[in-house]
């Protein structure tokens, strides 16, 4: 007997299927529900359970009644219909009588339409921004000039203070281009004292002569009478809106050379991930107040946008610079050898790429940052959560529990779920691998 | 490595060494930390030289290269590319930067970018070249490393090699005056290497400033006008390739040719 080393193929094989069990149903089932004896009882064990849970929702859900004003009213409806004394229903009567206040807060009634025009124009002008392949390039225009349409809308008052602030831009771009025979960081500041001071002192006085002229505006509302889920859409979307660029500049200056910058954000970043975000509320809510100069009157609403901006941005400062370490140093040297200078190789090179790496943090946070608009009713504002207090307090609704609660959850959910099947979609969509 | 070294047939009737200095590093040095790791480096680089760098690893032979285009800073004695003077002025370095090609040994391309995008990114943002011209440009010399048809791929959907000559293409975009390959096939399957020595080759024979830090003497034979030996951070030897190769005057030469072609 020899031992056969020397072997030369005779035919080569062509490809063949896959064994096909995963493509019929039972197989399916045997590979994913029933593939051992422990898995196949847990598969039973969790059938039962859901059946259980899902069965008790369906008998609560069946005896609902859209009708009562009140209570007790509700209960009597559900006891006449005669399911026996126990038998509970649901009383979706709580949202009928108070989903408009859940909604608005106390926002006048005549001006519904404002933020109802508000919060539909956010979707055209997030369009480009969430989906760039598919829309047309122009509509960018449009998503720039969101961010100061929807405060108007909102607040009220004359078109002049948005367009002056809008202005400030122009101010900023012409005072940088007029000053270039200057050194960089002169220019800087130039320009920045020069717009500062237009909004602050110019933008009243544009104000004052043009609505003189042409009064053009909507009735203001004050921040106060602002409530329910409007409220906190609108410093969800704010606060979103403002922390990615902002957390953005955080992790590029804490990975900066420049050691006075560098300390700056690495303080900032650690100072607030280090505080509650209901501290940071009651300073903007309480504190503040005793800093400012007296008679100062500034937008409740306002600072507590800026007070959840911070903290969010902090939080995104950090999960972005995860994203910047991931990459590696090839990319910065590609970019710097072929001539980009800081700014162009992190928008074209550096910030796609890391911010691709980052999605999922970065949509955790804003996630976070939503629910945590809640908090507000800690300061007394009347979102969602606030709202129920009253509502609860009410003798008519004094009580009800599942029905309220379970609504501003599914309200809550829609827009989380949302936003993390869009993350997903986005992930899938910059996957270039292969 | 005891491969054969191949020998590849190259046109010089369009190698032209000039008397115009190219490169010019006068007495560098150059530390990492504490660590001494370009010694008194002195080279001169005419224009249309083809010129290859060996050295064991940690000679300090990519550092050398990467300080021609300043992604090394050198601390001591003064680098003069193409009449500019590299120095801690931003100004200078983005000019050296600009008419200075540089192919790295993983290739670097930006994944997120299509192939094209890729090749157009620099014209257009750093040259302010317009849109159209800049991709015309771009699948002229994708013709030229013969992938055309990739050019709307993403680069991780190309083998190693197209991506290496994607990188070249790239880095040619800009229309440097000099390039510098940093081991540019050390990443690469063996199958690979020869399809980007072979683009090499082609831009060696147009007449291309070169610098290649590279283990394939075969290339060094065939293109090469110089070949410098490093160690220790130190240029240890250099001699035009014939006599490099048959007749290595120090002995740390020896050594080295010895253990890498495996006599």
């Amino acid at each position: 007997m020899t031992k056969q080393v020397a072997y030369v193929r005779k035919e080569i094989l062509g490809p063949k299927p896959p064994p096909n069990a995963q493509d019929r149903l039972i197989g399916w089932l045997r590979e994913n529900l029933f593939y051992s004896i422990p898995s196949s009882i847990s598969t039973l064990l969790t059938v039962v359970v859901l059946g259980w849970l899902l069965l008790g929702l369906f008998n609560w859900l069946s005896v609902s009644t859209w009708a009562a004003e009140s209570l007790n009213d509700c209960r009597s409806i559900i006891a006449e219909l005669n399911r026996g004394p126990d038998e509970s229903g649901a009383c979706w009567g709580v949202i009928r009588d108070r989903g408009i206040q859940l909604t608005f807060g106390f926002y006048p009634s005549e001006g519904y339409w404002r933020p109802i025009l508000a919060f539909t124009l956010l979707l055209p002008a997030l369009a480009p921004i969430l989906f760039a392949d598919k829309t047309p390039r122009r509509m960018i225009l449009f998503s720039a000039l969101y961010p100061f349409l929807m405060p108007w809308l909102l607040w009220g008052g004359t078109i002049w203070v948005p367009l002056g602030v809008m202005a400030g831009f122009a101010v900023l771009y012409y005072s940088f281009r007029f000053t270039a025979s200057l050194n960089n960081l002169v220019r800087y500041a130039i320009s920045l004292a020069v717009t500062l001071a237009w909004w602050m002192f110019g933008v009243p006085v544009f104000d004052s002569v043009l609505s003189a002229l042409a009064p053009i505006g909507l009735a203001p509302v004050e921040s106060r009478m602002f409530g329910g889920f409007m409220l906190s859409l609108t410093i969800g979307v704010v606060a979103i809106g403002a922390s990615l660029p902002l957390g953005i500049l955080l992790a590029l200056g804490r990975q900066s050379d420049l050691i006075l910058i560098k300390a700056l954000c690495v303080g900032f970043i650690e100072f607030i991930r280090g505080v509650p975000l209901i501290t940071l509320l009651f300073v903007a809510s309480t504190l503040l107040n005793i800093f400012l100069p007296p008679g100062t009157e500034f937008d409740i609403i306002m600072r507590v946008m800026i007070m959840v901006t911070l903290f969010a941005s902090a939080y995104m400062a950090e999960v972005i610079r995860g994203g910047l370490a991931a990459l590696p140093r090839g990319q910065y040297e590609a970019a710097d050898a072929l001539g980009l200078d800081y700014w162009k190789a992190q928008r074209m090179i550096i910030m796609p790429q890391a911010l691709k790496i980052s999605i999922p943090g970065i949509v955790s946070i804003f996630i976070a940052m939503f629910k945590d608009t809640t908090l507000v009713s800690v300061i007394g504002l009347l979102d969602p959560l606030g709202l129920t207090t009253a509502i609860r307090a009410n003798q008519e609704w004094a009580g009800i529990v599942w029905e309220l609660y379970g609504f501003i959850a599914l309200m809550f959910v829609v827009v989380t779920y949302s936003m993390s099947r869009y993350s997903m979609y986005l992930e899938r969509k910059l996957y270039h691998e292969h | 490595m005891s491969q054969e070294v191949e020998d590849y047939e190259v046109d010089k009737s369009q190698m032209r060494v000039s008397d115009k200095k190219a490169i010019d590093i006068k007495g560098m040095h150059k530390w990492y930390g504490t660590f001494h790791v370009l010694r008194d480096i002195n080279l001169t680089v005419y224009e249309g030289e083809r010129i290859v760098i060996c050295g064991p690893s940690g000679s300090g032979k990519s550092t050398l290269i990467r300080c021609i285009n300043r992604l090394e800073e050198h601390q001591e004695g003064s680098i003069v590319v193409d009449n500019t003077e590299l120095s801690s002025d931003l100004k200078n370095v983005d000019k050296v930067r600009s008419e200075v090609g540089m192919v790295f040994q993983h290739f670097n391309l930006f994944p997120h970018l299509t192939v094209l995008e890729n090749l157009t990114l620099a014209p257009i943002w750093v040259r302010n070249t317009p849109q159209h011209e800049a991709e015309e440009l771009a699948r002229q010399y994708l013709q030229k490393v013969k992938i055309p048809e990739q050019a709307e791929k993403y680069p991780g959907q190309l083998s190693g090699g197209q991506q290496q000559r994607v990188a070249i293409a790239r880095a040619l975009c800009m229309q440097p005056r000099i390039m510098l390959f940093d081991e540019p096939t050390s990443a690469l399957d063996p199958e690979m290497i020869k399809e980007v020595l072979e683009t090499m080759i082609e831009l060696a024979e147009e007449g291309m400033t070169m610098l290649c830090v590279t283990h394939e003497m075969g290339f060094a034979r065939g293109v090469a006008n110089r070949v410098i030996f490093m160690d220790e951070g130190q240029i240890i030897e250099q001699n035009e390739p014939d006599e490099f190769f048959h007749n290595p005057q120090s002995d740390r030469t020896k050594l080295f040719l010895s253990q890498i072609l495996g006599h």
